[in-house]
């Protein structure tokens, strides 16, 4: 049954790319369809690097209300980025090819997280709790971000500045060849971690009972989970709710928490709102700026929903 | 063989457990009793590398268990915790299954898959196999983590209250499979249990604990006495003997 249903989302996903690259083709076909081609493998990587890292996440912590970003790792992958420039802005740092920036931020953000959330990870905390520090998180290192970002120059303010809102119409294209590059390496290391993914969701204990070194595998896991929220932050700027609804939905959909099934689930729902809802925002529903908008609207919901029903049982 | 020596363990500057030192030979049943608080559970952690050992060591079958990789000793010792919860919306077959994980890393053969249908078989879940975990009682559930632990195949089961939960023919018969597994298959187990006479009646040797230390320790016979188990659980109660075996009356 569920491997049908990923054949549906993955046929749903076919036709949602075609739709994207073919719908309303006009003028100078070639070159549309190369600007085109460029922003979907943008979208393709955003949306699934937020359903994987949302996967993974949930595993990890042992609960699914909470996300990357609701647990404020975009905040800090921002606050990460504007710490190189302040740091280094003084030594030619923001003239540097945005790509190797862009791997400085990525590997700020492995080490960031790592040290704030191996300790938090090492027994697992009730879900209050884990909502708290996401939020306490979430709001510090956005303070620090702008914090910094006032004790910055205007000029390099200004780099930086840019990136901090998420925006599916304006994707930054000139990181897509790096991102590219460490989207795929991240998922292959995902998929090839699903079964250990299927034991670590049985909480420290059990796992640690079966073979799993609980703090060195939870912190592989992290730094995959930093990788793709750097690929999706850096393209696309922060998306709260997104990865949660993908999650939700996809579990809904193949209705296991195996992650052999959740894991490409999750990605083809990831695409299929993403690039189909992008279709539809484009040419039916008025302007494509408002996807994220409606987006983080129902992810929202869903947040809200999740968290009744937990509270409930 | 479990080699215990000179455990201690605190947590901040609470003592838990006072230098214990402890040989279970291989093979055989032995039951770990004591009252609640008594440092049981703890100890059976420590055994199971479920928590850092502080001073002291403990070896399985030779190998230290806080130097020994965790996949190593995940084929030589499985753990039954006394509070198992199951986080994760599994089915009961894909629970016992992970039993199998310190072997194939998650890719199932058809050796695993017959040794997961017996296991299912020897307690009971077949007709349960298809069901949600979070759907299953306390019991049923209960029997499930015992058949997953038993799936692990390893030579020592370590099972801290596996009888909770469990109704009497369910308790019966889990403790006739743990016999039959010493005696037929050499394992070696390690259980925590509350009920005395269960331990009278099933295992070869009863360790008793109290305030993080053994205070005795012996065959059925030698701990089921009055004296003894006044000592460890702080009340006198009378010990009959009903065809040749002692009975603690424990409730009167
Ligand atoms: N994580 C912990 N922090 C502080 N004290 C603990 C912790 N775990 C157990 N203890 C204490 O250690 C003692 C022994 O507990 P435990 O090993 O669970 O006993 P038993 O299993 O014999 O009932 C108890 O007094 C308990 O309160
Ligand atoms: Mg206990």
């Amino acid at each position: 049954m569920a491997n049908n249903r990923i054949a549906i989302l993955a046929a749903l996903s076919v036709l949602s790319v075609i739709a994207f690259l073919t719908i309303g083709l006009r003028g100078n076909i070639g070159f549309v369809l190369e600007l085109r081609a460029i922003k979907l493998v943008a979208l393709l990587q955003v949306g699934v690097s937020i359903a994987v890292s949302t996967v993974i996440f949930q595993t990890v912590t042992g609960n699914r209300i909470v996300t990357p970003s609701i647990m404020g790792l975009d905040a800090l992958y921002l606050f990460g980025q504007m710490a190189l420039v302040f740091a280094l802005g003084g030594l030619g740092y923001s003239a540097l090819n945005p790509q190797i920036k862009f791997a400085g931020e990525v590997l700020v953000l492995m080490a960031l997280a790592c040290a704030l959330l191996l300790p938090m990870l090492r027994s697992r905390l009730d879900m209050g709790l884990m909502l708290l520090a996401g939020v306490v998180f979430g709001v510090l290192f956005r303070s620090l971000h702008s914090l910094l970002a006032r004790l910055i120059d205007p000029n390099e303010f200004a780099v930086v500045q840019g990136a901090s809102f998420a925006n599916f119409n304006a994707v930054r294209t000139d990181l897509l060849a790096f991102a590219s590059v460490l989207t795929v390496a991240a998922l292959i290391l995902a998929w090839r971690a699903r079964h250990v993914l299927d034991v670590v969701s049985l909480g420290s204990d059990t796992a640690t009972g079966l073979g799993i070194t609980w703090s060195r595998t939870v912190a592989g896991l992290l730094v995959l989970v930093s990788a793709l929220v750097a690929v999706s932050t850096a393209l696309v700027g922060p998306v709260a709710f997104f990865g949660l609804l993908v999650v939700a939905l996809a579990e809904r959909i193949v209705n296991t928490r195996r992650h052999a099934v959740l894991l490409p689930a999750a990605a083809l729902t990831g695409i299929v709102i993403l690039v189909g809802g992008q279709t539809l925002f484009q040419h039916w529903l008025g302007s494509s700026s408002t996807l994220g908008v409606v987006i983080e609207f129902f992810g929202g919901i869903a947040f809200l929903l999740l968290l009744l029903m937990r509270s409930r049982t | 063989m479990i080699r215990i020596e000179n455990v201690s363990l605190s947590h901040q500057a609470t003592p838990i457990l006072h230098n214990i030192s402890l040989t279970i030979p291989k093979g055989g049943v032995t039951a770990l009793v004591g009252p609640n608080g008594a440092g049981k559970s703890s100890l059976l952690s420590l055994v199971a590398r479920l928590q850092p050992l502080q001073t002291g060591a403990i070896s399985i079958d030779g190998l230290p268990v806080d130097t020994t990789s965790n996949r190593t000793l995940a084929k030589i010792a499985a753990i039954l915790r006394q509070d198992s919860v199951v986080a994760s919306r599994l089915r009961v077959r894909e629970l016992v299954g992970f039993g199998r994980f310190p072997h194939n890393r998650g890719r199932l053969n058809e050796t695993d898959r017959a040794i997961i249908e017996q296991s299912l078989d020897q307690f009971d879940l077949a007709d349960l196999a298809g069901r949600f975990v979070d759907t299953l009682s306390g019991g049923q559930r209960q029997r499930a983590l015992v058949a997953m632990a038993f799936c692990q195949g390893t030579d020592y089961l370590l099972l801290d209250e596996p009888l909770n939960n469990l109704d009497m023919y369910y308790a019966r018969d889990l403790m006739r499979s743990l016999r039959q597994v010493a005696d037929e298959n050499g394992k070696t187990v390690v259980i925590v249990l509350h009920d005395i006479n269960m331990a009278g009646a099933y295992a070869d040797r009863i360790v008793a604990m109290k305030g993080g230390r053994v205070i005795a320790d012996g065959a059925p016979t030698e701990m089921l006495t009055t004296p003894v188990l006044q000592d460890v659980f702080g009340f006198a109660m009378q010990v009959a003997t009903i065809n040749g075996k002692p009975i603690v009356l424990h409730h009167l």
